[in-house]
């Protein structure tokens, strides 16, 4: 797999997401004339989400090509960082927190109505690409425990039945 | 106990608005520029006399951080850093200051990018925050609107701005120099000291970075004079704290209350004590993962600061109380927090990026139950050879917790190790 990541294609404009000048402009105006690569986090997390959810090669590429940097310099920030996805994921990105405050108060039944409602396991998608579940590691909102994270939103001091509920109600909108 | 009037977060628990005039009505962004007139020099020396010590972890005086900045500003800016990463497991006191108290962090980067003759400040919030960036966000730019930042900011004279940035979910990016080397657009991997950021900081400037909540706390201090906050909390553990109580409590809060409050207090008054009452408690957590927990009979009688923590051999940290009662499978619990290790490592020095693994993987054969009771003084002679040989503290941050379990726990664990070895027989 990683040998077409690093794979160099010619950018085919056809095929990348469409992107506001201005706000990329914006971005970039925050630093340094001189010092453009520190908006590599932001115009990643941007592509990301115009591409939903997850980073293709040619879009990493054309954000080496907007700020000026190599493409394997940005391949290695996209890898390196958890929240960037280098393969599809599911429309809902579904992340369970496993970390100790989290698991002292039943992250487990969370993965378990995941596992008995989706049947998924860790890393996987589901066939239809809609659900993707991913274990991660503390989600900074302790008091708030057990966390299931859906895409952007955090949903807090879940049990079991509560996240069945939650997980019909995406379920009903396909 | 805390009084209500001498909580800095009023609106902690965001039952008020979290908008510039709900932030105005509460004392926020009032008369900032009498602040900014005390001069560069003496903001800094009331900080230090404030006894402020800073709120990520370390507790280094905040003044005596602010004093390392060069006092002259030469072709080099100098850049306030604020460190909104948080990511310590047990610890979610900044994102409610964010969520709710945006204005109270912004006032504070004004007052301490001023102090230390800074222009231009980078808010670094954790990715995964994104809700919380966009109100942050919307805070900002309800100041540049009200003009309290910008080219003149609060009328003081004083250009000053702030940029948010979005991490991308490493933790290591809350160790100050992986923060500005992810600023800088390369991977979070933890710079070599000396020299210090102070000196050589982001792009190569002088540079602070603070705990978010350190800085949120510097207004409050200056209007309400440094001796309001001297005299809360004890000596050299002075003023209020928020404290951030999860796990097996009844009700999981974060709570402002003064340093040095006794531990049972804190959990009897604020989260509605142990689940089953306070003799099922089996350990604490103090302050954060990287701390080494606390048995029951130490918990009886301790005081949450630093100095009272560092006594009995752990740390108050972020302040990121986790309790466990006594149905937790303590082996299992800090087995977790070393996956965390090994998951989070960035793998630059090698006792870190292989022993996190090794020390994981270890703690998991004890956990269920295979090892041998030899394996425990393996496993913490590995912790010894990680602990202080790798750049940053991650690598000691792995340690601590399986030392301080072994410390406490170890006669229990011997117990169950051999008795699976004699039912296997």
């Amino acid at each position: 797999m990683t040998k077409n990541l690093l794979k160099k294609k010619p950018l085919n404009k056809d095929i990348l997401v469409k992107l506001d000048k201005n706000e990329i402009e914006e971005i970039i105006s925050k630093y340094p004339s001189n010092r453009k690569s520190s908006a590599v986090l932001p115009l990643l997390h941007l592509v990301q989400k115009k591409a939903g959810g997850w980073l293709p090669v040619h879009e990493m590429e054309r954000v080496a090509n907007i700020l000026e940097m190599s493409y394997m310099r940005v391949f290695e920030i996209a890898s390196f960082y958890t929240m960037f996805n280098i393969q599809p994921v599911g429309k809902y990105l579904l992340q369970v927190c496993k970390t100790t405050p989290c698991w002292l108060r039943g992250a487990d039944d969370i993965q378990k109505c995941i596992k008995d409602n989706l049947d998924l396991d860790n890393g996987k998608t589901s066939k239809d690409g809609i659900f993707t579940l991913m274990e991660v590691e503390c989600l900074g909102a302790c008091v708030n425990a057990p966390i299931l994270q859906i895409n952007d939103d955090y949903y807090e001091d879940l049990d079991y039945k509560s996240t069945k509920d939650l997980l019909d109600k995406l379920k009903k909108k396909h | 106990m805390l009084k209500e009037k001498d909580k800095i977060f009023t609106n902690i628990y965001g039952f008020k608005e979290n908008n510039i005039s709900g932030a105005i009505k509460r004392g926020d962004w009032n008369n900032t520029k009498k602040i900014i007139s005390l001069g560069h020099e003496t903001i800094i020396e009331k900080i230090k006399s404030s006894g402020l010590r800073g709120r990520g972890g370390a507790g280094f005086s905040t003044g005596l951080k602010w004093s390392f900045m060069p006092k002259i500003v030469t072709d080099r800016p100098h850049y306030l850093v604020v460190n909104a990463d948080e990511s310590e497991p047990g610890t979610c006191k900044d994102r409610d200051i964010i969520r709710n108290e945006p204005h109270k962090l912004l006032e504070g980067c004004l007052i301490a990018g001023f102090a230390m003759q800074a222009h231009s400040c980078y808010i670094y919030i954790r990715g995964e925050f994104a809700n919380e960036a966009k109100i942050l966000q919307r805070a900002i730019d309800e100041a540049y609107d009200k003009n309290l930042l910008g080219n003149n900011a609060a009328k003081t004279g004083w250009k000053f701005n702030i940029y948010l940035h979005r991490g991308a979910g490493a933790y290591i990016c809350g160790e100050e120099t992986a923060l500005l080397e992810s600023l800088e657009g390369k991977k979070g991997q933890p710079r070599l000291k000396p020299p210090f950021p102070a000196g050589v900081g982001l792009y190569g400037c002088p540079t602070t970075v603070n705990n978010v909540e350190s800085i949120a706390v510097v207004p409050t201090i200056l209007r309400r004079g440094e001796n309001w906050f001297n005299s809360l909390g004890k000596q050299n553990n002075t003023g209020t704290k928020l404290f951030c109580i999860s796990g097996h409590v009844n009700n999981p809060c974060n709570v402002e209350e003064v340093m040095g409050i006794s531990l049972r207090e804190l959990i009897d008054k604020h989260a509605g004590g142990v689940k089953g009452g306070w003799n099922n408690l089996k350990a604490v957590i103090p302050g954060g993962s990287s701390t080494p927990l606390l048995p029951k009979a130490i918990c009886d009688n301790i005081e949450m600061d630093f100095d009272s923590l560092k006594a009995v051999g752990t740390g108050l940290g972020t302040a990121g109380v986790i309790v466990m009662d006594q149905t937790t499978d303590i082996v299992e619990s800090i087995t977790r927090l070393s996956h965390f290790y090994k998951h989070e490592s960035c793998g630059q020095c090698t006792p870190c990026r292989e022993g996190t693994g090794w020390m994981w993987r270890m703690m998991k054969k004890i956990s269920s139950g295979q090892a041998k009771i030899k394996d425990i003084d393996h496993l913490l002679e590995l912790t010894k050879q990680v602990e202080g040989h790798t750049i940053c503290a991650l690598g000691d941050a792995a340690a601590w917790p399986i030392q301080g379990l072994f410390k406490h726990f170890r006669k229990d664990i011997e117990i169950k190790l051999s008795k699976n070895k004699i039912a296997a027989e």
